[in-house]
């Protein structure tokens, strides 16, 4: 047991949960953003898939790796945009053009992908990013090589995480959209633009994903496979809520998915090979539903969560 | 008299085929307390969402210190230096009361302006004594605090002119005495005050002059509101002599419901503590206290929603501890809640289902687990027309009807089945003198038929009028039960904060 303990906590066990911990972190302040303005967005699945693929596609078409990147988050803008046009403007239901999102964008990914590439035995692949590491930094024992030596994109992530607490508790944008997911007539009668401000809430929320779909074809595995995201986007739903809507406690939720992700991964090539490796797989998604039983009893949504504004409404 | 602060003048508004507003004339000048009086449906509040700029006028143009300009939406009131302080208050619970003020202000270098949110804050609190602590979730305010807040965003956008849509109705004694203390102060300094009410006594106490609307019309102004009588003022607003229906004396039968040392807990709002209390037939028992004390778990213990955690209830002699809400109704209990929309009834079925919803299972509206429509449509029907409830049919959605047509609605699914025993909350909150009179004289006409009566109310008039006995709820517990010939609003008033005990147990 002991020599298991030794095969699974050392530097490359840490970096590994960082690195895993990266797309789900931009997913999860995506979709947390989206949230706190009022907005469910259960596109997030399909939007990271399709950001995933159109990275992926400008990177391999033009060798540009950044391009790819920006094209990327430019079609989680555009798809957040989707999604705010019909719940926020349109005020229709949130779970069904969610959903609608995900099957329309997974959908579109697949049939680009392959009217793009076309069936091919080998899936092409891309030099995706490499490690960048900080100079000093990286010197520092454990600390340096886990964190310090890593994409670009994830130290990305690091940075984002407070930012993303600094826009949304320190500026009036941020608070315009905390109150807007509060209470919108009361945004309005201030003065606030409602649907303006759930509308860039939604759209930086898709460009966040964008980034997470980025970082998964682009960083994680250099290709597009239609596995690629494989219920990412769901997981940032739950470690959302199990962040309580806090772009601090987010960011940690996804760092402890991220540890019991690496920890099974880390368990399928150990000595517990009688256990089938599906077992192990499973853990993470365990967790997450314990995790979820236990802390969304005390988490408290934005109440106006799931509401459409309309200001004629008496 | 100094040039008006801002002028109405002949606004128009209609909705469909109503008229809301008809060449309305309205002024304010600076320093001037402005009472706006009517009935519900009068067109107080279109008349006000027109000056805020949620409605266009169809007609009519507003001036603002002599300068006609154009209010299309919120932003543009305040940027006009108007605010509105709504009923129903415009915050955000979880946020802080820092955070509710500094909503739609610019920032300071792309951050909230917090020190500067904080000075202005402490400067009106100096002003006009509105003081709040700033780092409080306004969800830890009480409503009167939520209140003053509403207040003092107004004053920190810079309004120079303020509305106030019924303030006084979710207030205590005291907490009104405060307010008007402050609503004097900021007159004093030159502000102008829109203060929309149908509490007369209120309307004579504050305002300097009022503008009575009755059918969206004008239907009268005062001048001097202090000297002029309420009766005159109620005969402005209805078009007719309101005459309060007298409560004779009456001989109380034995006690028809009794608790005995109830407690609960786990509830969402204040829990009750040992209360005791007996309704006797034939007897109205007042329970005041400002709202969120208990009085919302005792309706529901007594309506069998709610089981006791300790203490025993008997209806009609007989014990009903930890009863559903079926089983006491069976006995003969009534219950009216406090909020008719989401309680009350659903309003998204048929008036007529609404209506048999509690009785659904019962031999006169189902056989065999099959309902009864002809049955049901039938006592709708019959409903309709005994209470004069205005609806297009029993068929119409419930929500769609006013909220003195749903009262009565409420009142008469209970009443047809001649409870012993009728609680109710609220019973004319939100509604014009004619309705509540109506509703009045049923309560008095059931107390002569020996029922006995709960009335849950926050209104200390109309409990004064209509009770026997008034107990009254803090913290949880009865904090004491006047006889209602010895029970004044200032004696009320003072066991409603808490402060002093008198009487025995009700």
């Amino acid at each position: 047991m002991s020599a298991l303990f030794e095969q699974i906590f050392q530097v490359g066990f840490l970096a590994a949960i960082i690195r895993i911990a990266t797309p789900l972190a931009f997913a999860t302040l995506g979709e947390m953003f989206s949230e706190r303005a009022g907005v469910l967005n259960l596109g997030i699945e399909g939007i990271m898939l399709l950001s995933a693929m159109t990275g992926f596609t400008a990177t391999s078409l033009s060798g540009s790796l950044w391009l790819g990147v920006l094209v990327a988050v430019l079609t989680g803008m555009l798809m957040g945009a989707l999604h705010a046009l019909f719940t926020v403007a349109l005020g229709l239901s949130q779970h069904v053009c969610g959903i609608g999102v995900t099957l329309f964008s997974s959908g579109l990914a697949y049939f680009l992908y392959r009217l793009i590439f076309g069936q091919q035995s080998v899936p092409p692949s891309i030099k995706g990013f490499q490690t960048l590491p900080i100079p000093v930094l990286s010197d520092i024992p454990v600390l340096g090589p886990a964190v310090f030596n890593q994409f670009s994109l994830v130290y990305m992530a690091i940075i984002a995480i407070p930012l993303a607490a600094f826009v949304l508790y320190r500026t009036p944008w941020g608070l315009s959209v905390r109150m807007v997911g509060e209470n919108p007539r009361a945004a309005d009668s201030a003065g606030v633009g409602v649907i303006a401000t759930r509308f860039q809430a939604v759209i930086l929320g898709g460009a966040l994903m964008g980034l997470a779909g980025a970082f998964l074809s682009m960083a994680q595995f250099n290709a597009f496979t239609f596995g690629v995201v494989s219920g990412r986007g769901w997981v940032a739903i739950a470690l959302v809520v199990f962040g309580r809507w806090d772009p601090w406690r987010s960011a940690g939720a996804a760092l402890l998915f991220a540890f019991v992700d690496a920890l099974q991964l880390r368990m399928q090539a150990s000595g517990l090979g009688h256990i089938p490796y599906e077992a192990f797989l499973m853990l993470p998604f365990i967790f997450t539903i314990v995790a979820m039983a236990v802390m969304s009893r005390n988490a408290v949504a934005p109440s106006a969560l799931l509401k459409p504004f309309r200001r004629e409404e008496r | 008299m100094s040039a008006p602060l801002i002028e109405m003048r002949g606004i128009s508004k209609s909705f469909g085929a109503v008229k809301a507003n008809e060449a309305v004339d309205l002024s304010v000048a600076p320093g001037e307390i402005l009472g706006l009086l009517g009935e519900n449906g009068a067109g107080k509040t279109t008349l006000m969402n027109v000056l805020f700029g949620a409605y266009a006028p169809d007609a009519g143009e507003i001036l603002i210190q002599g300068q006609p300009v154009r209010i299309n939406s919120s932003a543009d009131a305040l940027a006009a230096g108007i605010g509105m302080v709504h009923q129903h208050f415009h915050l955000a619970p979880r946020l802080s009361v820092l955070e509710n003020l500094l909503i739609g202000i610019p920032g300071k270098s792309g951050r909230i302006d917090r020190a500067g949110g904080l000075a202005r804050l402490a400067e009106i609190g100096r002003e006009h004594g509105l003081t709040l602590d700033p780092g409080l979730p306004v969800s830890a305010l009480s409503v009167g605090e939520q209140q003053r807040l509403e207040i003092v965003k107004a004053l920190f956008r810079g309004a120079r002119l303020l509305i106030l849509d019924e303030p006084t109705a979710v207030l205590a004694p005291t907490e009104v005495d405060g307010l008007f203390a402050a609503l004097r102060s900021m007159a004093a300094q030159g502000l102008g005050i829109i203060f929309i009410s149908h509490k007369l006594n209120e309307v004579r106490a504050l305002t300097h002059r009022c503008v009575v609307l009755r059918h969206g019309r004008v239907a009268g102004r005062v001048d001097t509101p202090a000297s002029t009588t309420s009766s005159e003022m109620a005969r402005l607003m209805c078009g007719h002599e309101i005459v309060p229906p007298a409560r004779g004396p009456s001989t109380p039968g034995a006690a028809v419901l009794t608790l005995q040392g109830v407690s609960t807990s786990h509830h969402s709002g204040m829990a009750l503590r040992d209360v005791s209390l007996a309704v006797r037939a034939g007897e109205i028992l007042g329970i005041a206290g400002v709202s969120g004390n208990g009085q919302r778990a005792l309706a529901e213990v007594i309506s069998g929603v709610l089981a006791p955690d300790t203490g025993r209830m008997t209806i009609a002699g007989k014990a009903v501890t930890r009863f559903s809400p079926r089983e006491v109704q069976a006995l003969g209990l009534g219950r009216i809640p406090e909020d008719r929309m989401t309680t009350g009834l659903v309003t998204n079925l048929p008036l007529a289902d609404s209506m048999v919803l509690p009785r659904i299972g019962t031999e006169a509206f189902s056989r065999k687990g099959l309902l009864k429509p002809d049955a049901i449509r039938a006592f709708a029907e019959e409903q309709i027309k005994a209470y004069d409830i205005r609806c297009p049919g029993p068929m119409t959605r419930a929500g769609a009807l006013s909220g003195g047509n749903l009262q009565k609605a409420l009142l008469a699914r209970e009443l047809a089945f001649d409870p012993k025993v009728l609680i109710v909350s609220q019973p004319t909150r939100g509604l014009d003198i004619g309705a509540a009179r109506f509703i009045h004289e049923k309560f008095l006409d059931m107390r002569a038929k020996g029922c006995g009566i709960i009335v849950i109310g926050e209104d200390l008039e109309e409990l004064l009028m209509l009770c026997d006995r008034i107990a009254v709820m803090y913290e949880g517990r009865l904090a004491g039960t006047l006889d209602s010939a010895d029970a004044t609003v200032a004696r009320l008033g003072l066991l409603m904060t808490g402060a002093g005990q008198a009487g025995e147990a009700a």
